[in-house]
């Protein structure tokens, strides 16, 4: 079982590598003994803290998961028998009828239930939570950060970020949200609102909201572990598949996305060389896997399609935008998001030419749904600048400083301004 | 089981109901008790807000506790799982002019 001794640094690694890896089997298998989110969450911690030093005097176990798992679930049923009494009056975790099996107890093999992981995920992104608690609640219960952590990325007090949690979890127990994976006839939908999540959770990584940095490398690797992860447990979902294609081609562009001197530099000026290969090769065949097994491809799918296209494209300009266009009219039938809206008309405007496209933002910024969206002012900036308007083009890059959040796109836009008003 | 109170909010104030209008409630409400009669465990139709009248200590003010455009113009006390079948029981209650909040019931039987 074990591989003999350890020294200090092979345990920490190790540790840390099964927290990266393994917290959310480990959590996902504690809930069922425990039937109690914070319970399991404080028995998962302990173990990881046991680890420490039952590892380095008994060597690391070829299965890391599996000791972790029977650890914490030992705990479980400790704390159990100590709180019986007090605990019997507890809200707990609803499961289906059958569930909680007690064969499944501590000493069994603890492998090969590869459905609890799903259920905690499906669970942290129930629809009755707030979308900000869902998002918190995955990086807490599924990717075991610390409140504090998860406080850090999105920029709010620890105090905030604990209440929030704790909210949510107050929730859970007291609305009886069920620690289930959902029916076949109601998991589109619920897929949907998971698959939102960690897409919010990749953009949030990806083009901060706010702060010095454009990337937030921790996010995006998290995006990506949870995709990954998700893509393992599902493997036959089209929807998961595009998503994981969607973030791995936006995410092979990360490193050419801002310039030595930190500027932010578009699509068009980015140095294709450096694009990321292996992440475009692996982002396109999932792409084209999603496209393949389904006659009504999502959201998820049609925008790596998006991506697929430009990432194959020798230069900005010899893009195929015809085959982007026709895309984009597939993507807003089937998730007609004033957004996409937008970005479509940039594509008219390379297919199409430039009036066209100024005429679709115009008829966007009309209808009044993108009020306040940071990009619409920046996209009609950019297109008054393309057609040689630089006295309207000012107010509009004005427009767009104001509504920028962090210091790299704003920067970019008063090089802008300077250019069509010098 | 559990018990969640399905609250009927309208989003205007009807102080008369015209007798069809009246009718044709009446059969959206009994097709929903078709559906989900074995899991309704009270309801009513409430008077508009004009009729009700506040109590806070020994203040008696006219009027609803909190005035919001919206009404609160019945309830049904439910019994279901967990809210995913609350919420599947809501999504059948009808509520034309407006939408259905899900509060679930605290069990104070331990204590």
């Amino acid at each position: 079982m074990t591989s003999g001794s350890a020294t200090a640094a092979e345990v920490s690694a190790a540790v840390a590598a099964a927290h990266r890896q393994e917290w959310a089997y480990v959590l996902a298998a504690t809930v069922r003994v425990t039937g109690d989110l914070d319970l399991a969450e404080e028995c998962v911690q302990e173990a990881y803290v046991a680890a420490l030093d039952g590892w380095a005097r008994d060597g690391i176990p070829n299965s890391p998961g599996a000791w972790l798992t029977t650890t914490a679930r030992r705990r479980a049923v400790d704390a159990h028998r100590r709180a019986a009494t007090l605990r019997a009056k507890l809200p707990l975790l609803i499961e289906p009828a059958g569930a909680m099996d007690s064969a499944d107890l501590p000493g069994g093999t603890g492998t090969g239930i590869p459905d609890d992981r799903l259920r905690l995920v499906f669970t942290c992104c129930h629809p009755a939570l707030g979308r900000e608690a869902q998002v918190a609640l995955t990086l807490r219960l599924v990717c075991g950060l610390t409140t504090a952590e998860i406080a850090q990325a999105f920029l709010v007090s620890e105090p905030t970020m604990a209440a929030r949690l704790t909210r949510a979890k107050k929730k859970i127990a007291a609305a009886r949200i069920p620690y289930r994976v959902p029916e076949p006839a109601e998991l589109p939908d619920r897929l949907a609102g998971v698959l939102t999540v960690l897409h919010l959770l990749f953009s949030t990584g990806h083009t901060a909201p706010a702060g010095p940095a454009l990337v937030r490398t921790d996010l995006v690797g998290l995006a990506l572990h949870l995709t990954r992860m998700l893509r393992a447990l599902m493997p036959d979902e089209a929807e998961v598949r595009g998503l994981l294609g969607l973030l791995l081609l936006t995410d092979a562009r990360r490193e050419t996305r801002v310039g030595p001197d930190g500027r932010l530099l578009l699509l068009e000026e980015q140095d294709r060389g450096r694009w990321d290969r292996a992440e475009i090769e692996e982002g396109t065949a999932l792409v084209a896997d999603a496209l393949r097994h389904t006659d009504r491809p999502g959201r998820f799918a049609l925008q790596g399609a998006i991506a697929a296209i430009h990432a194959e494209a020798p230069t900005f300009a010899q893009t195929a935008w015809s085959d982007i266009l026709e895309v984009y009219d597939a993507l807003l039938a089937t998730w007609p998001s004033p957004v996409v809206a937008l970005n479509r008309a940039v594509a008219v405007g390379m297919a199409r030419g430039w009036p066209a496209a100024l005429a679709e933002v115009e008829a966007l910024e009309a209808a009044g749904q993108l009020a306040g969206y940071r990009y619409l002012a920046a996209a009609k900036a950019d297109m008054l600048r393309r057609l040689d308007r630089p006295a309207e083009a000012a107010q509009a890059y004005q427009t767009a400083i104001e509504q920028a959040d962090n210091d790299t796109e704003r920067a970019f836009l008063q090089s802008r301004l300077r250019e069509v008003t010098g | 089981m559990a018990e969640y109170l399905l609250m009927i909010w309208d989003n205007e104030l009807v102080t008369e109901y015209d007798p069809a209008e009246w009718q044709k409630m009446a059969e959206l409400h009994g097709r929903f008790y078709e559906q989900v009669g074995d899991k309704i465990k009270g309801g009513n139709a409430l008077q508009p807000p004009p009729t009700a009248t506040t109590v806070r200590g020994d203040v008696v003010t006219d009027g609803p506790f909190v005035e919001t455009k919206e009404v609160l113009g019945g309830y049904y006390l439910i019994e279901a799982a967990d809210l995913d079948e609350a919420l599947e029981i809501a999504k059948l209650c009808p509520s034309p002019n407006g939408g259905i909040e899900v509060r679930p019931i605290m069990d104070t039987s331990g204590l």
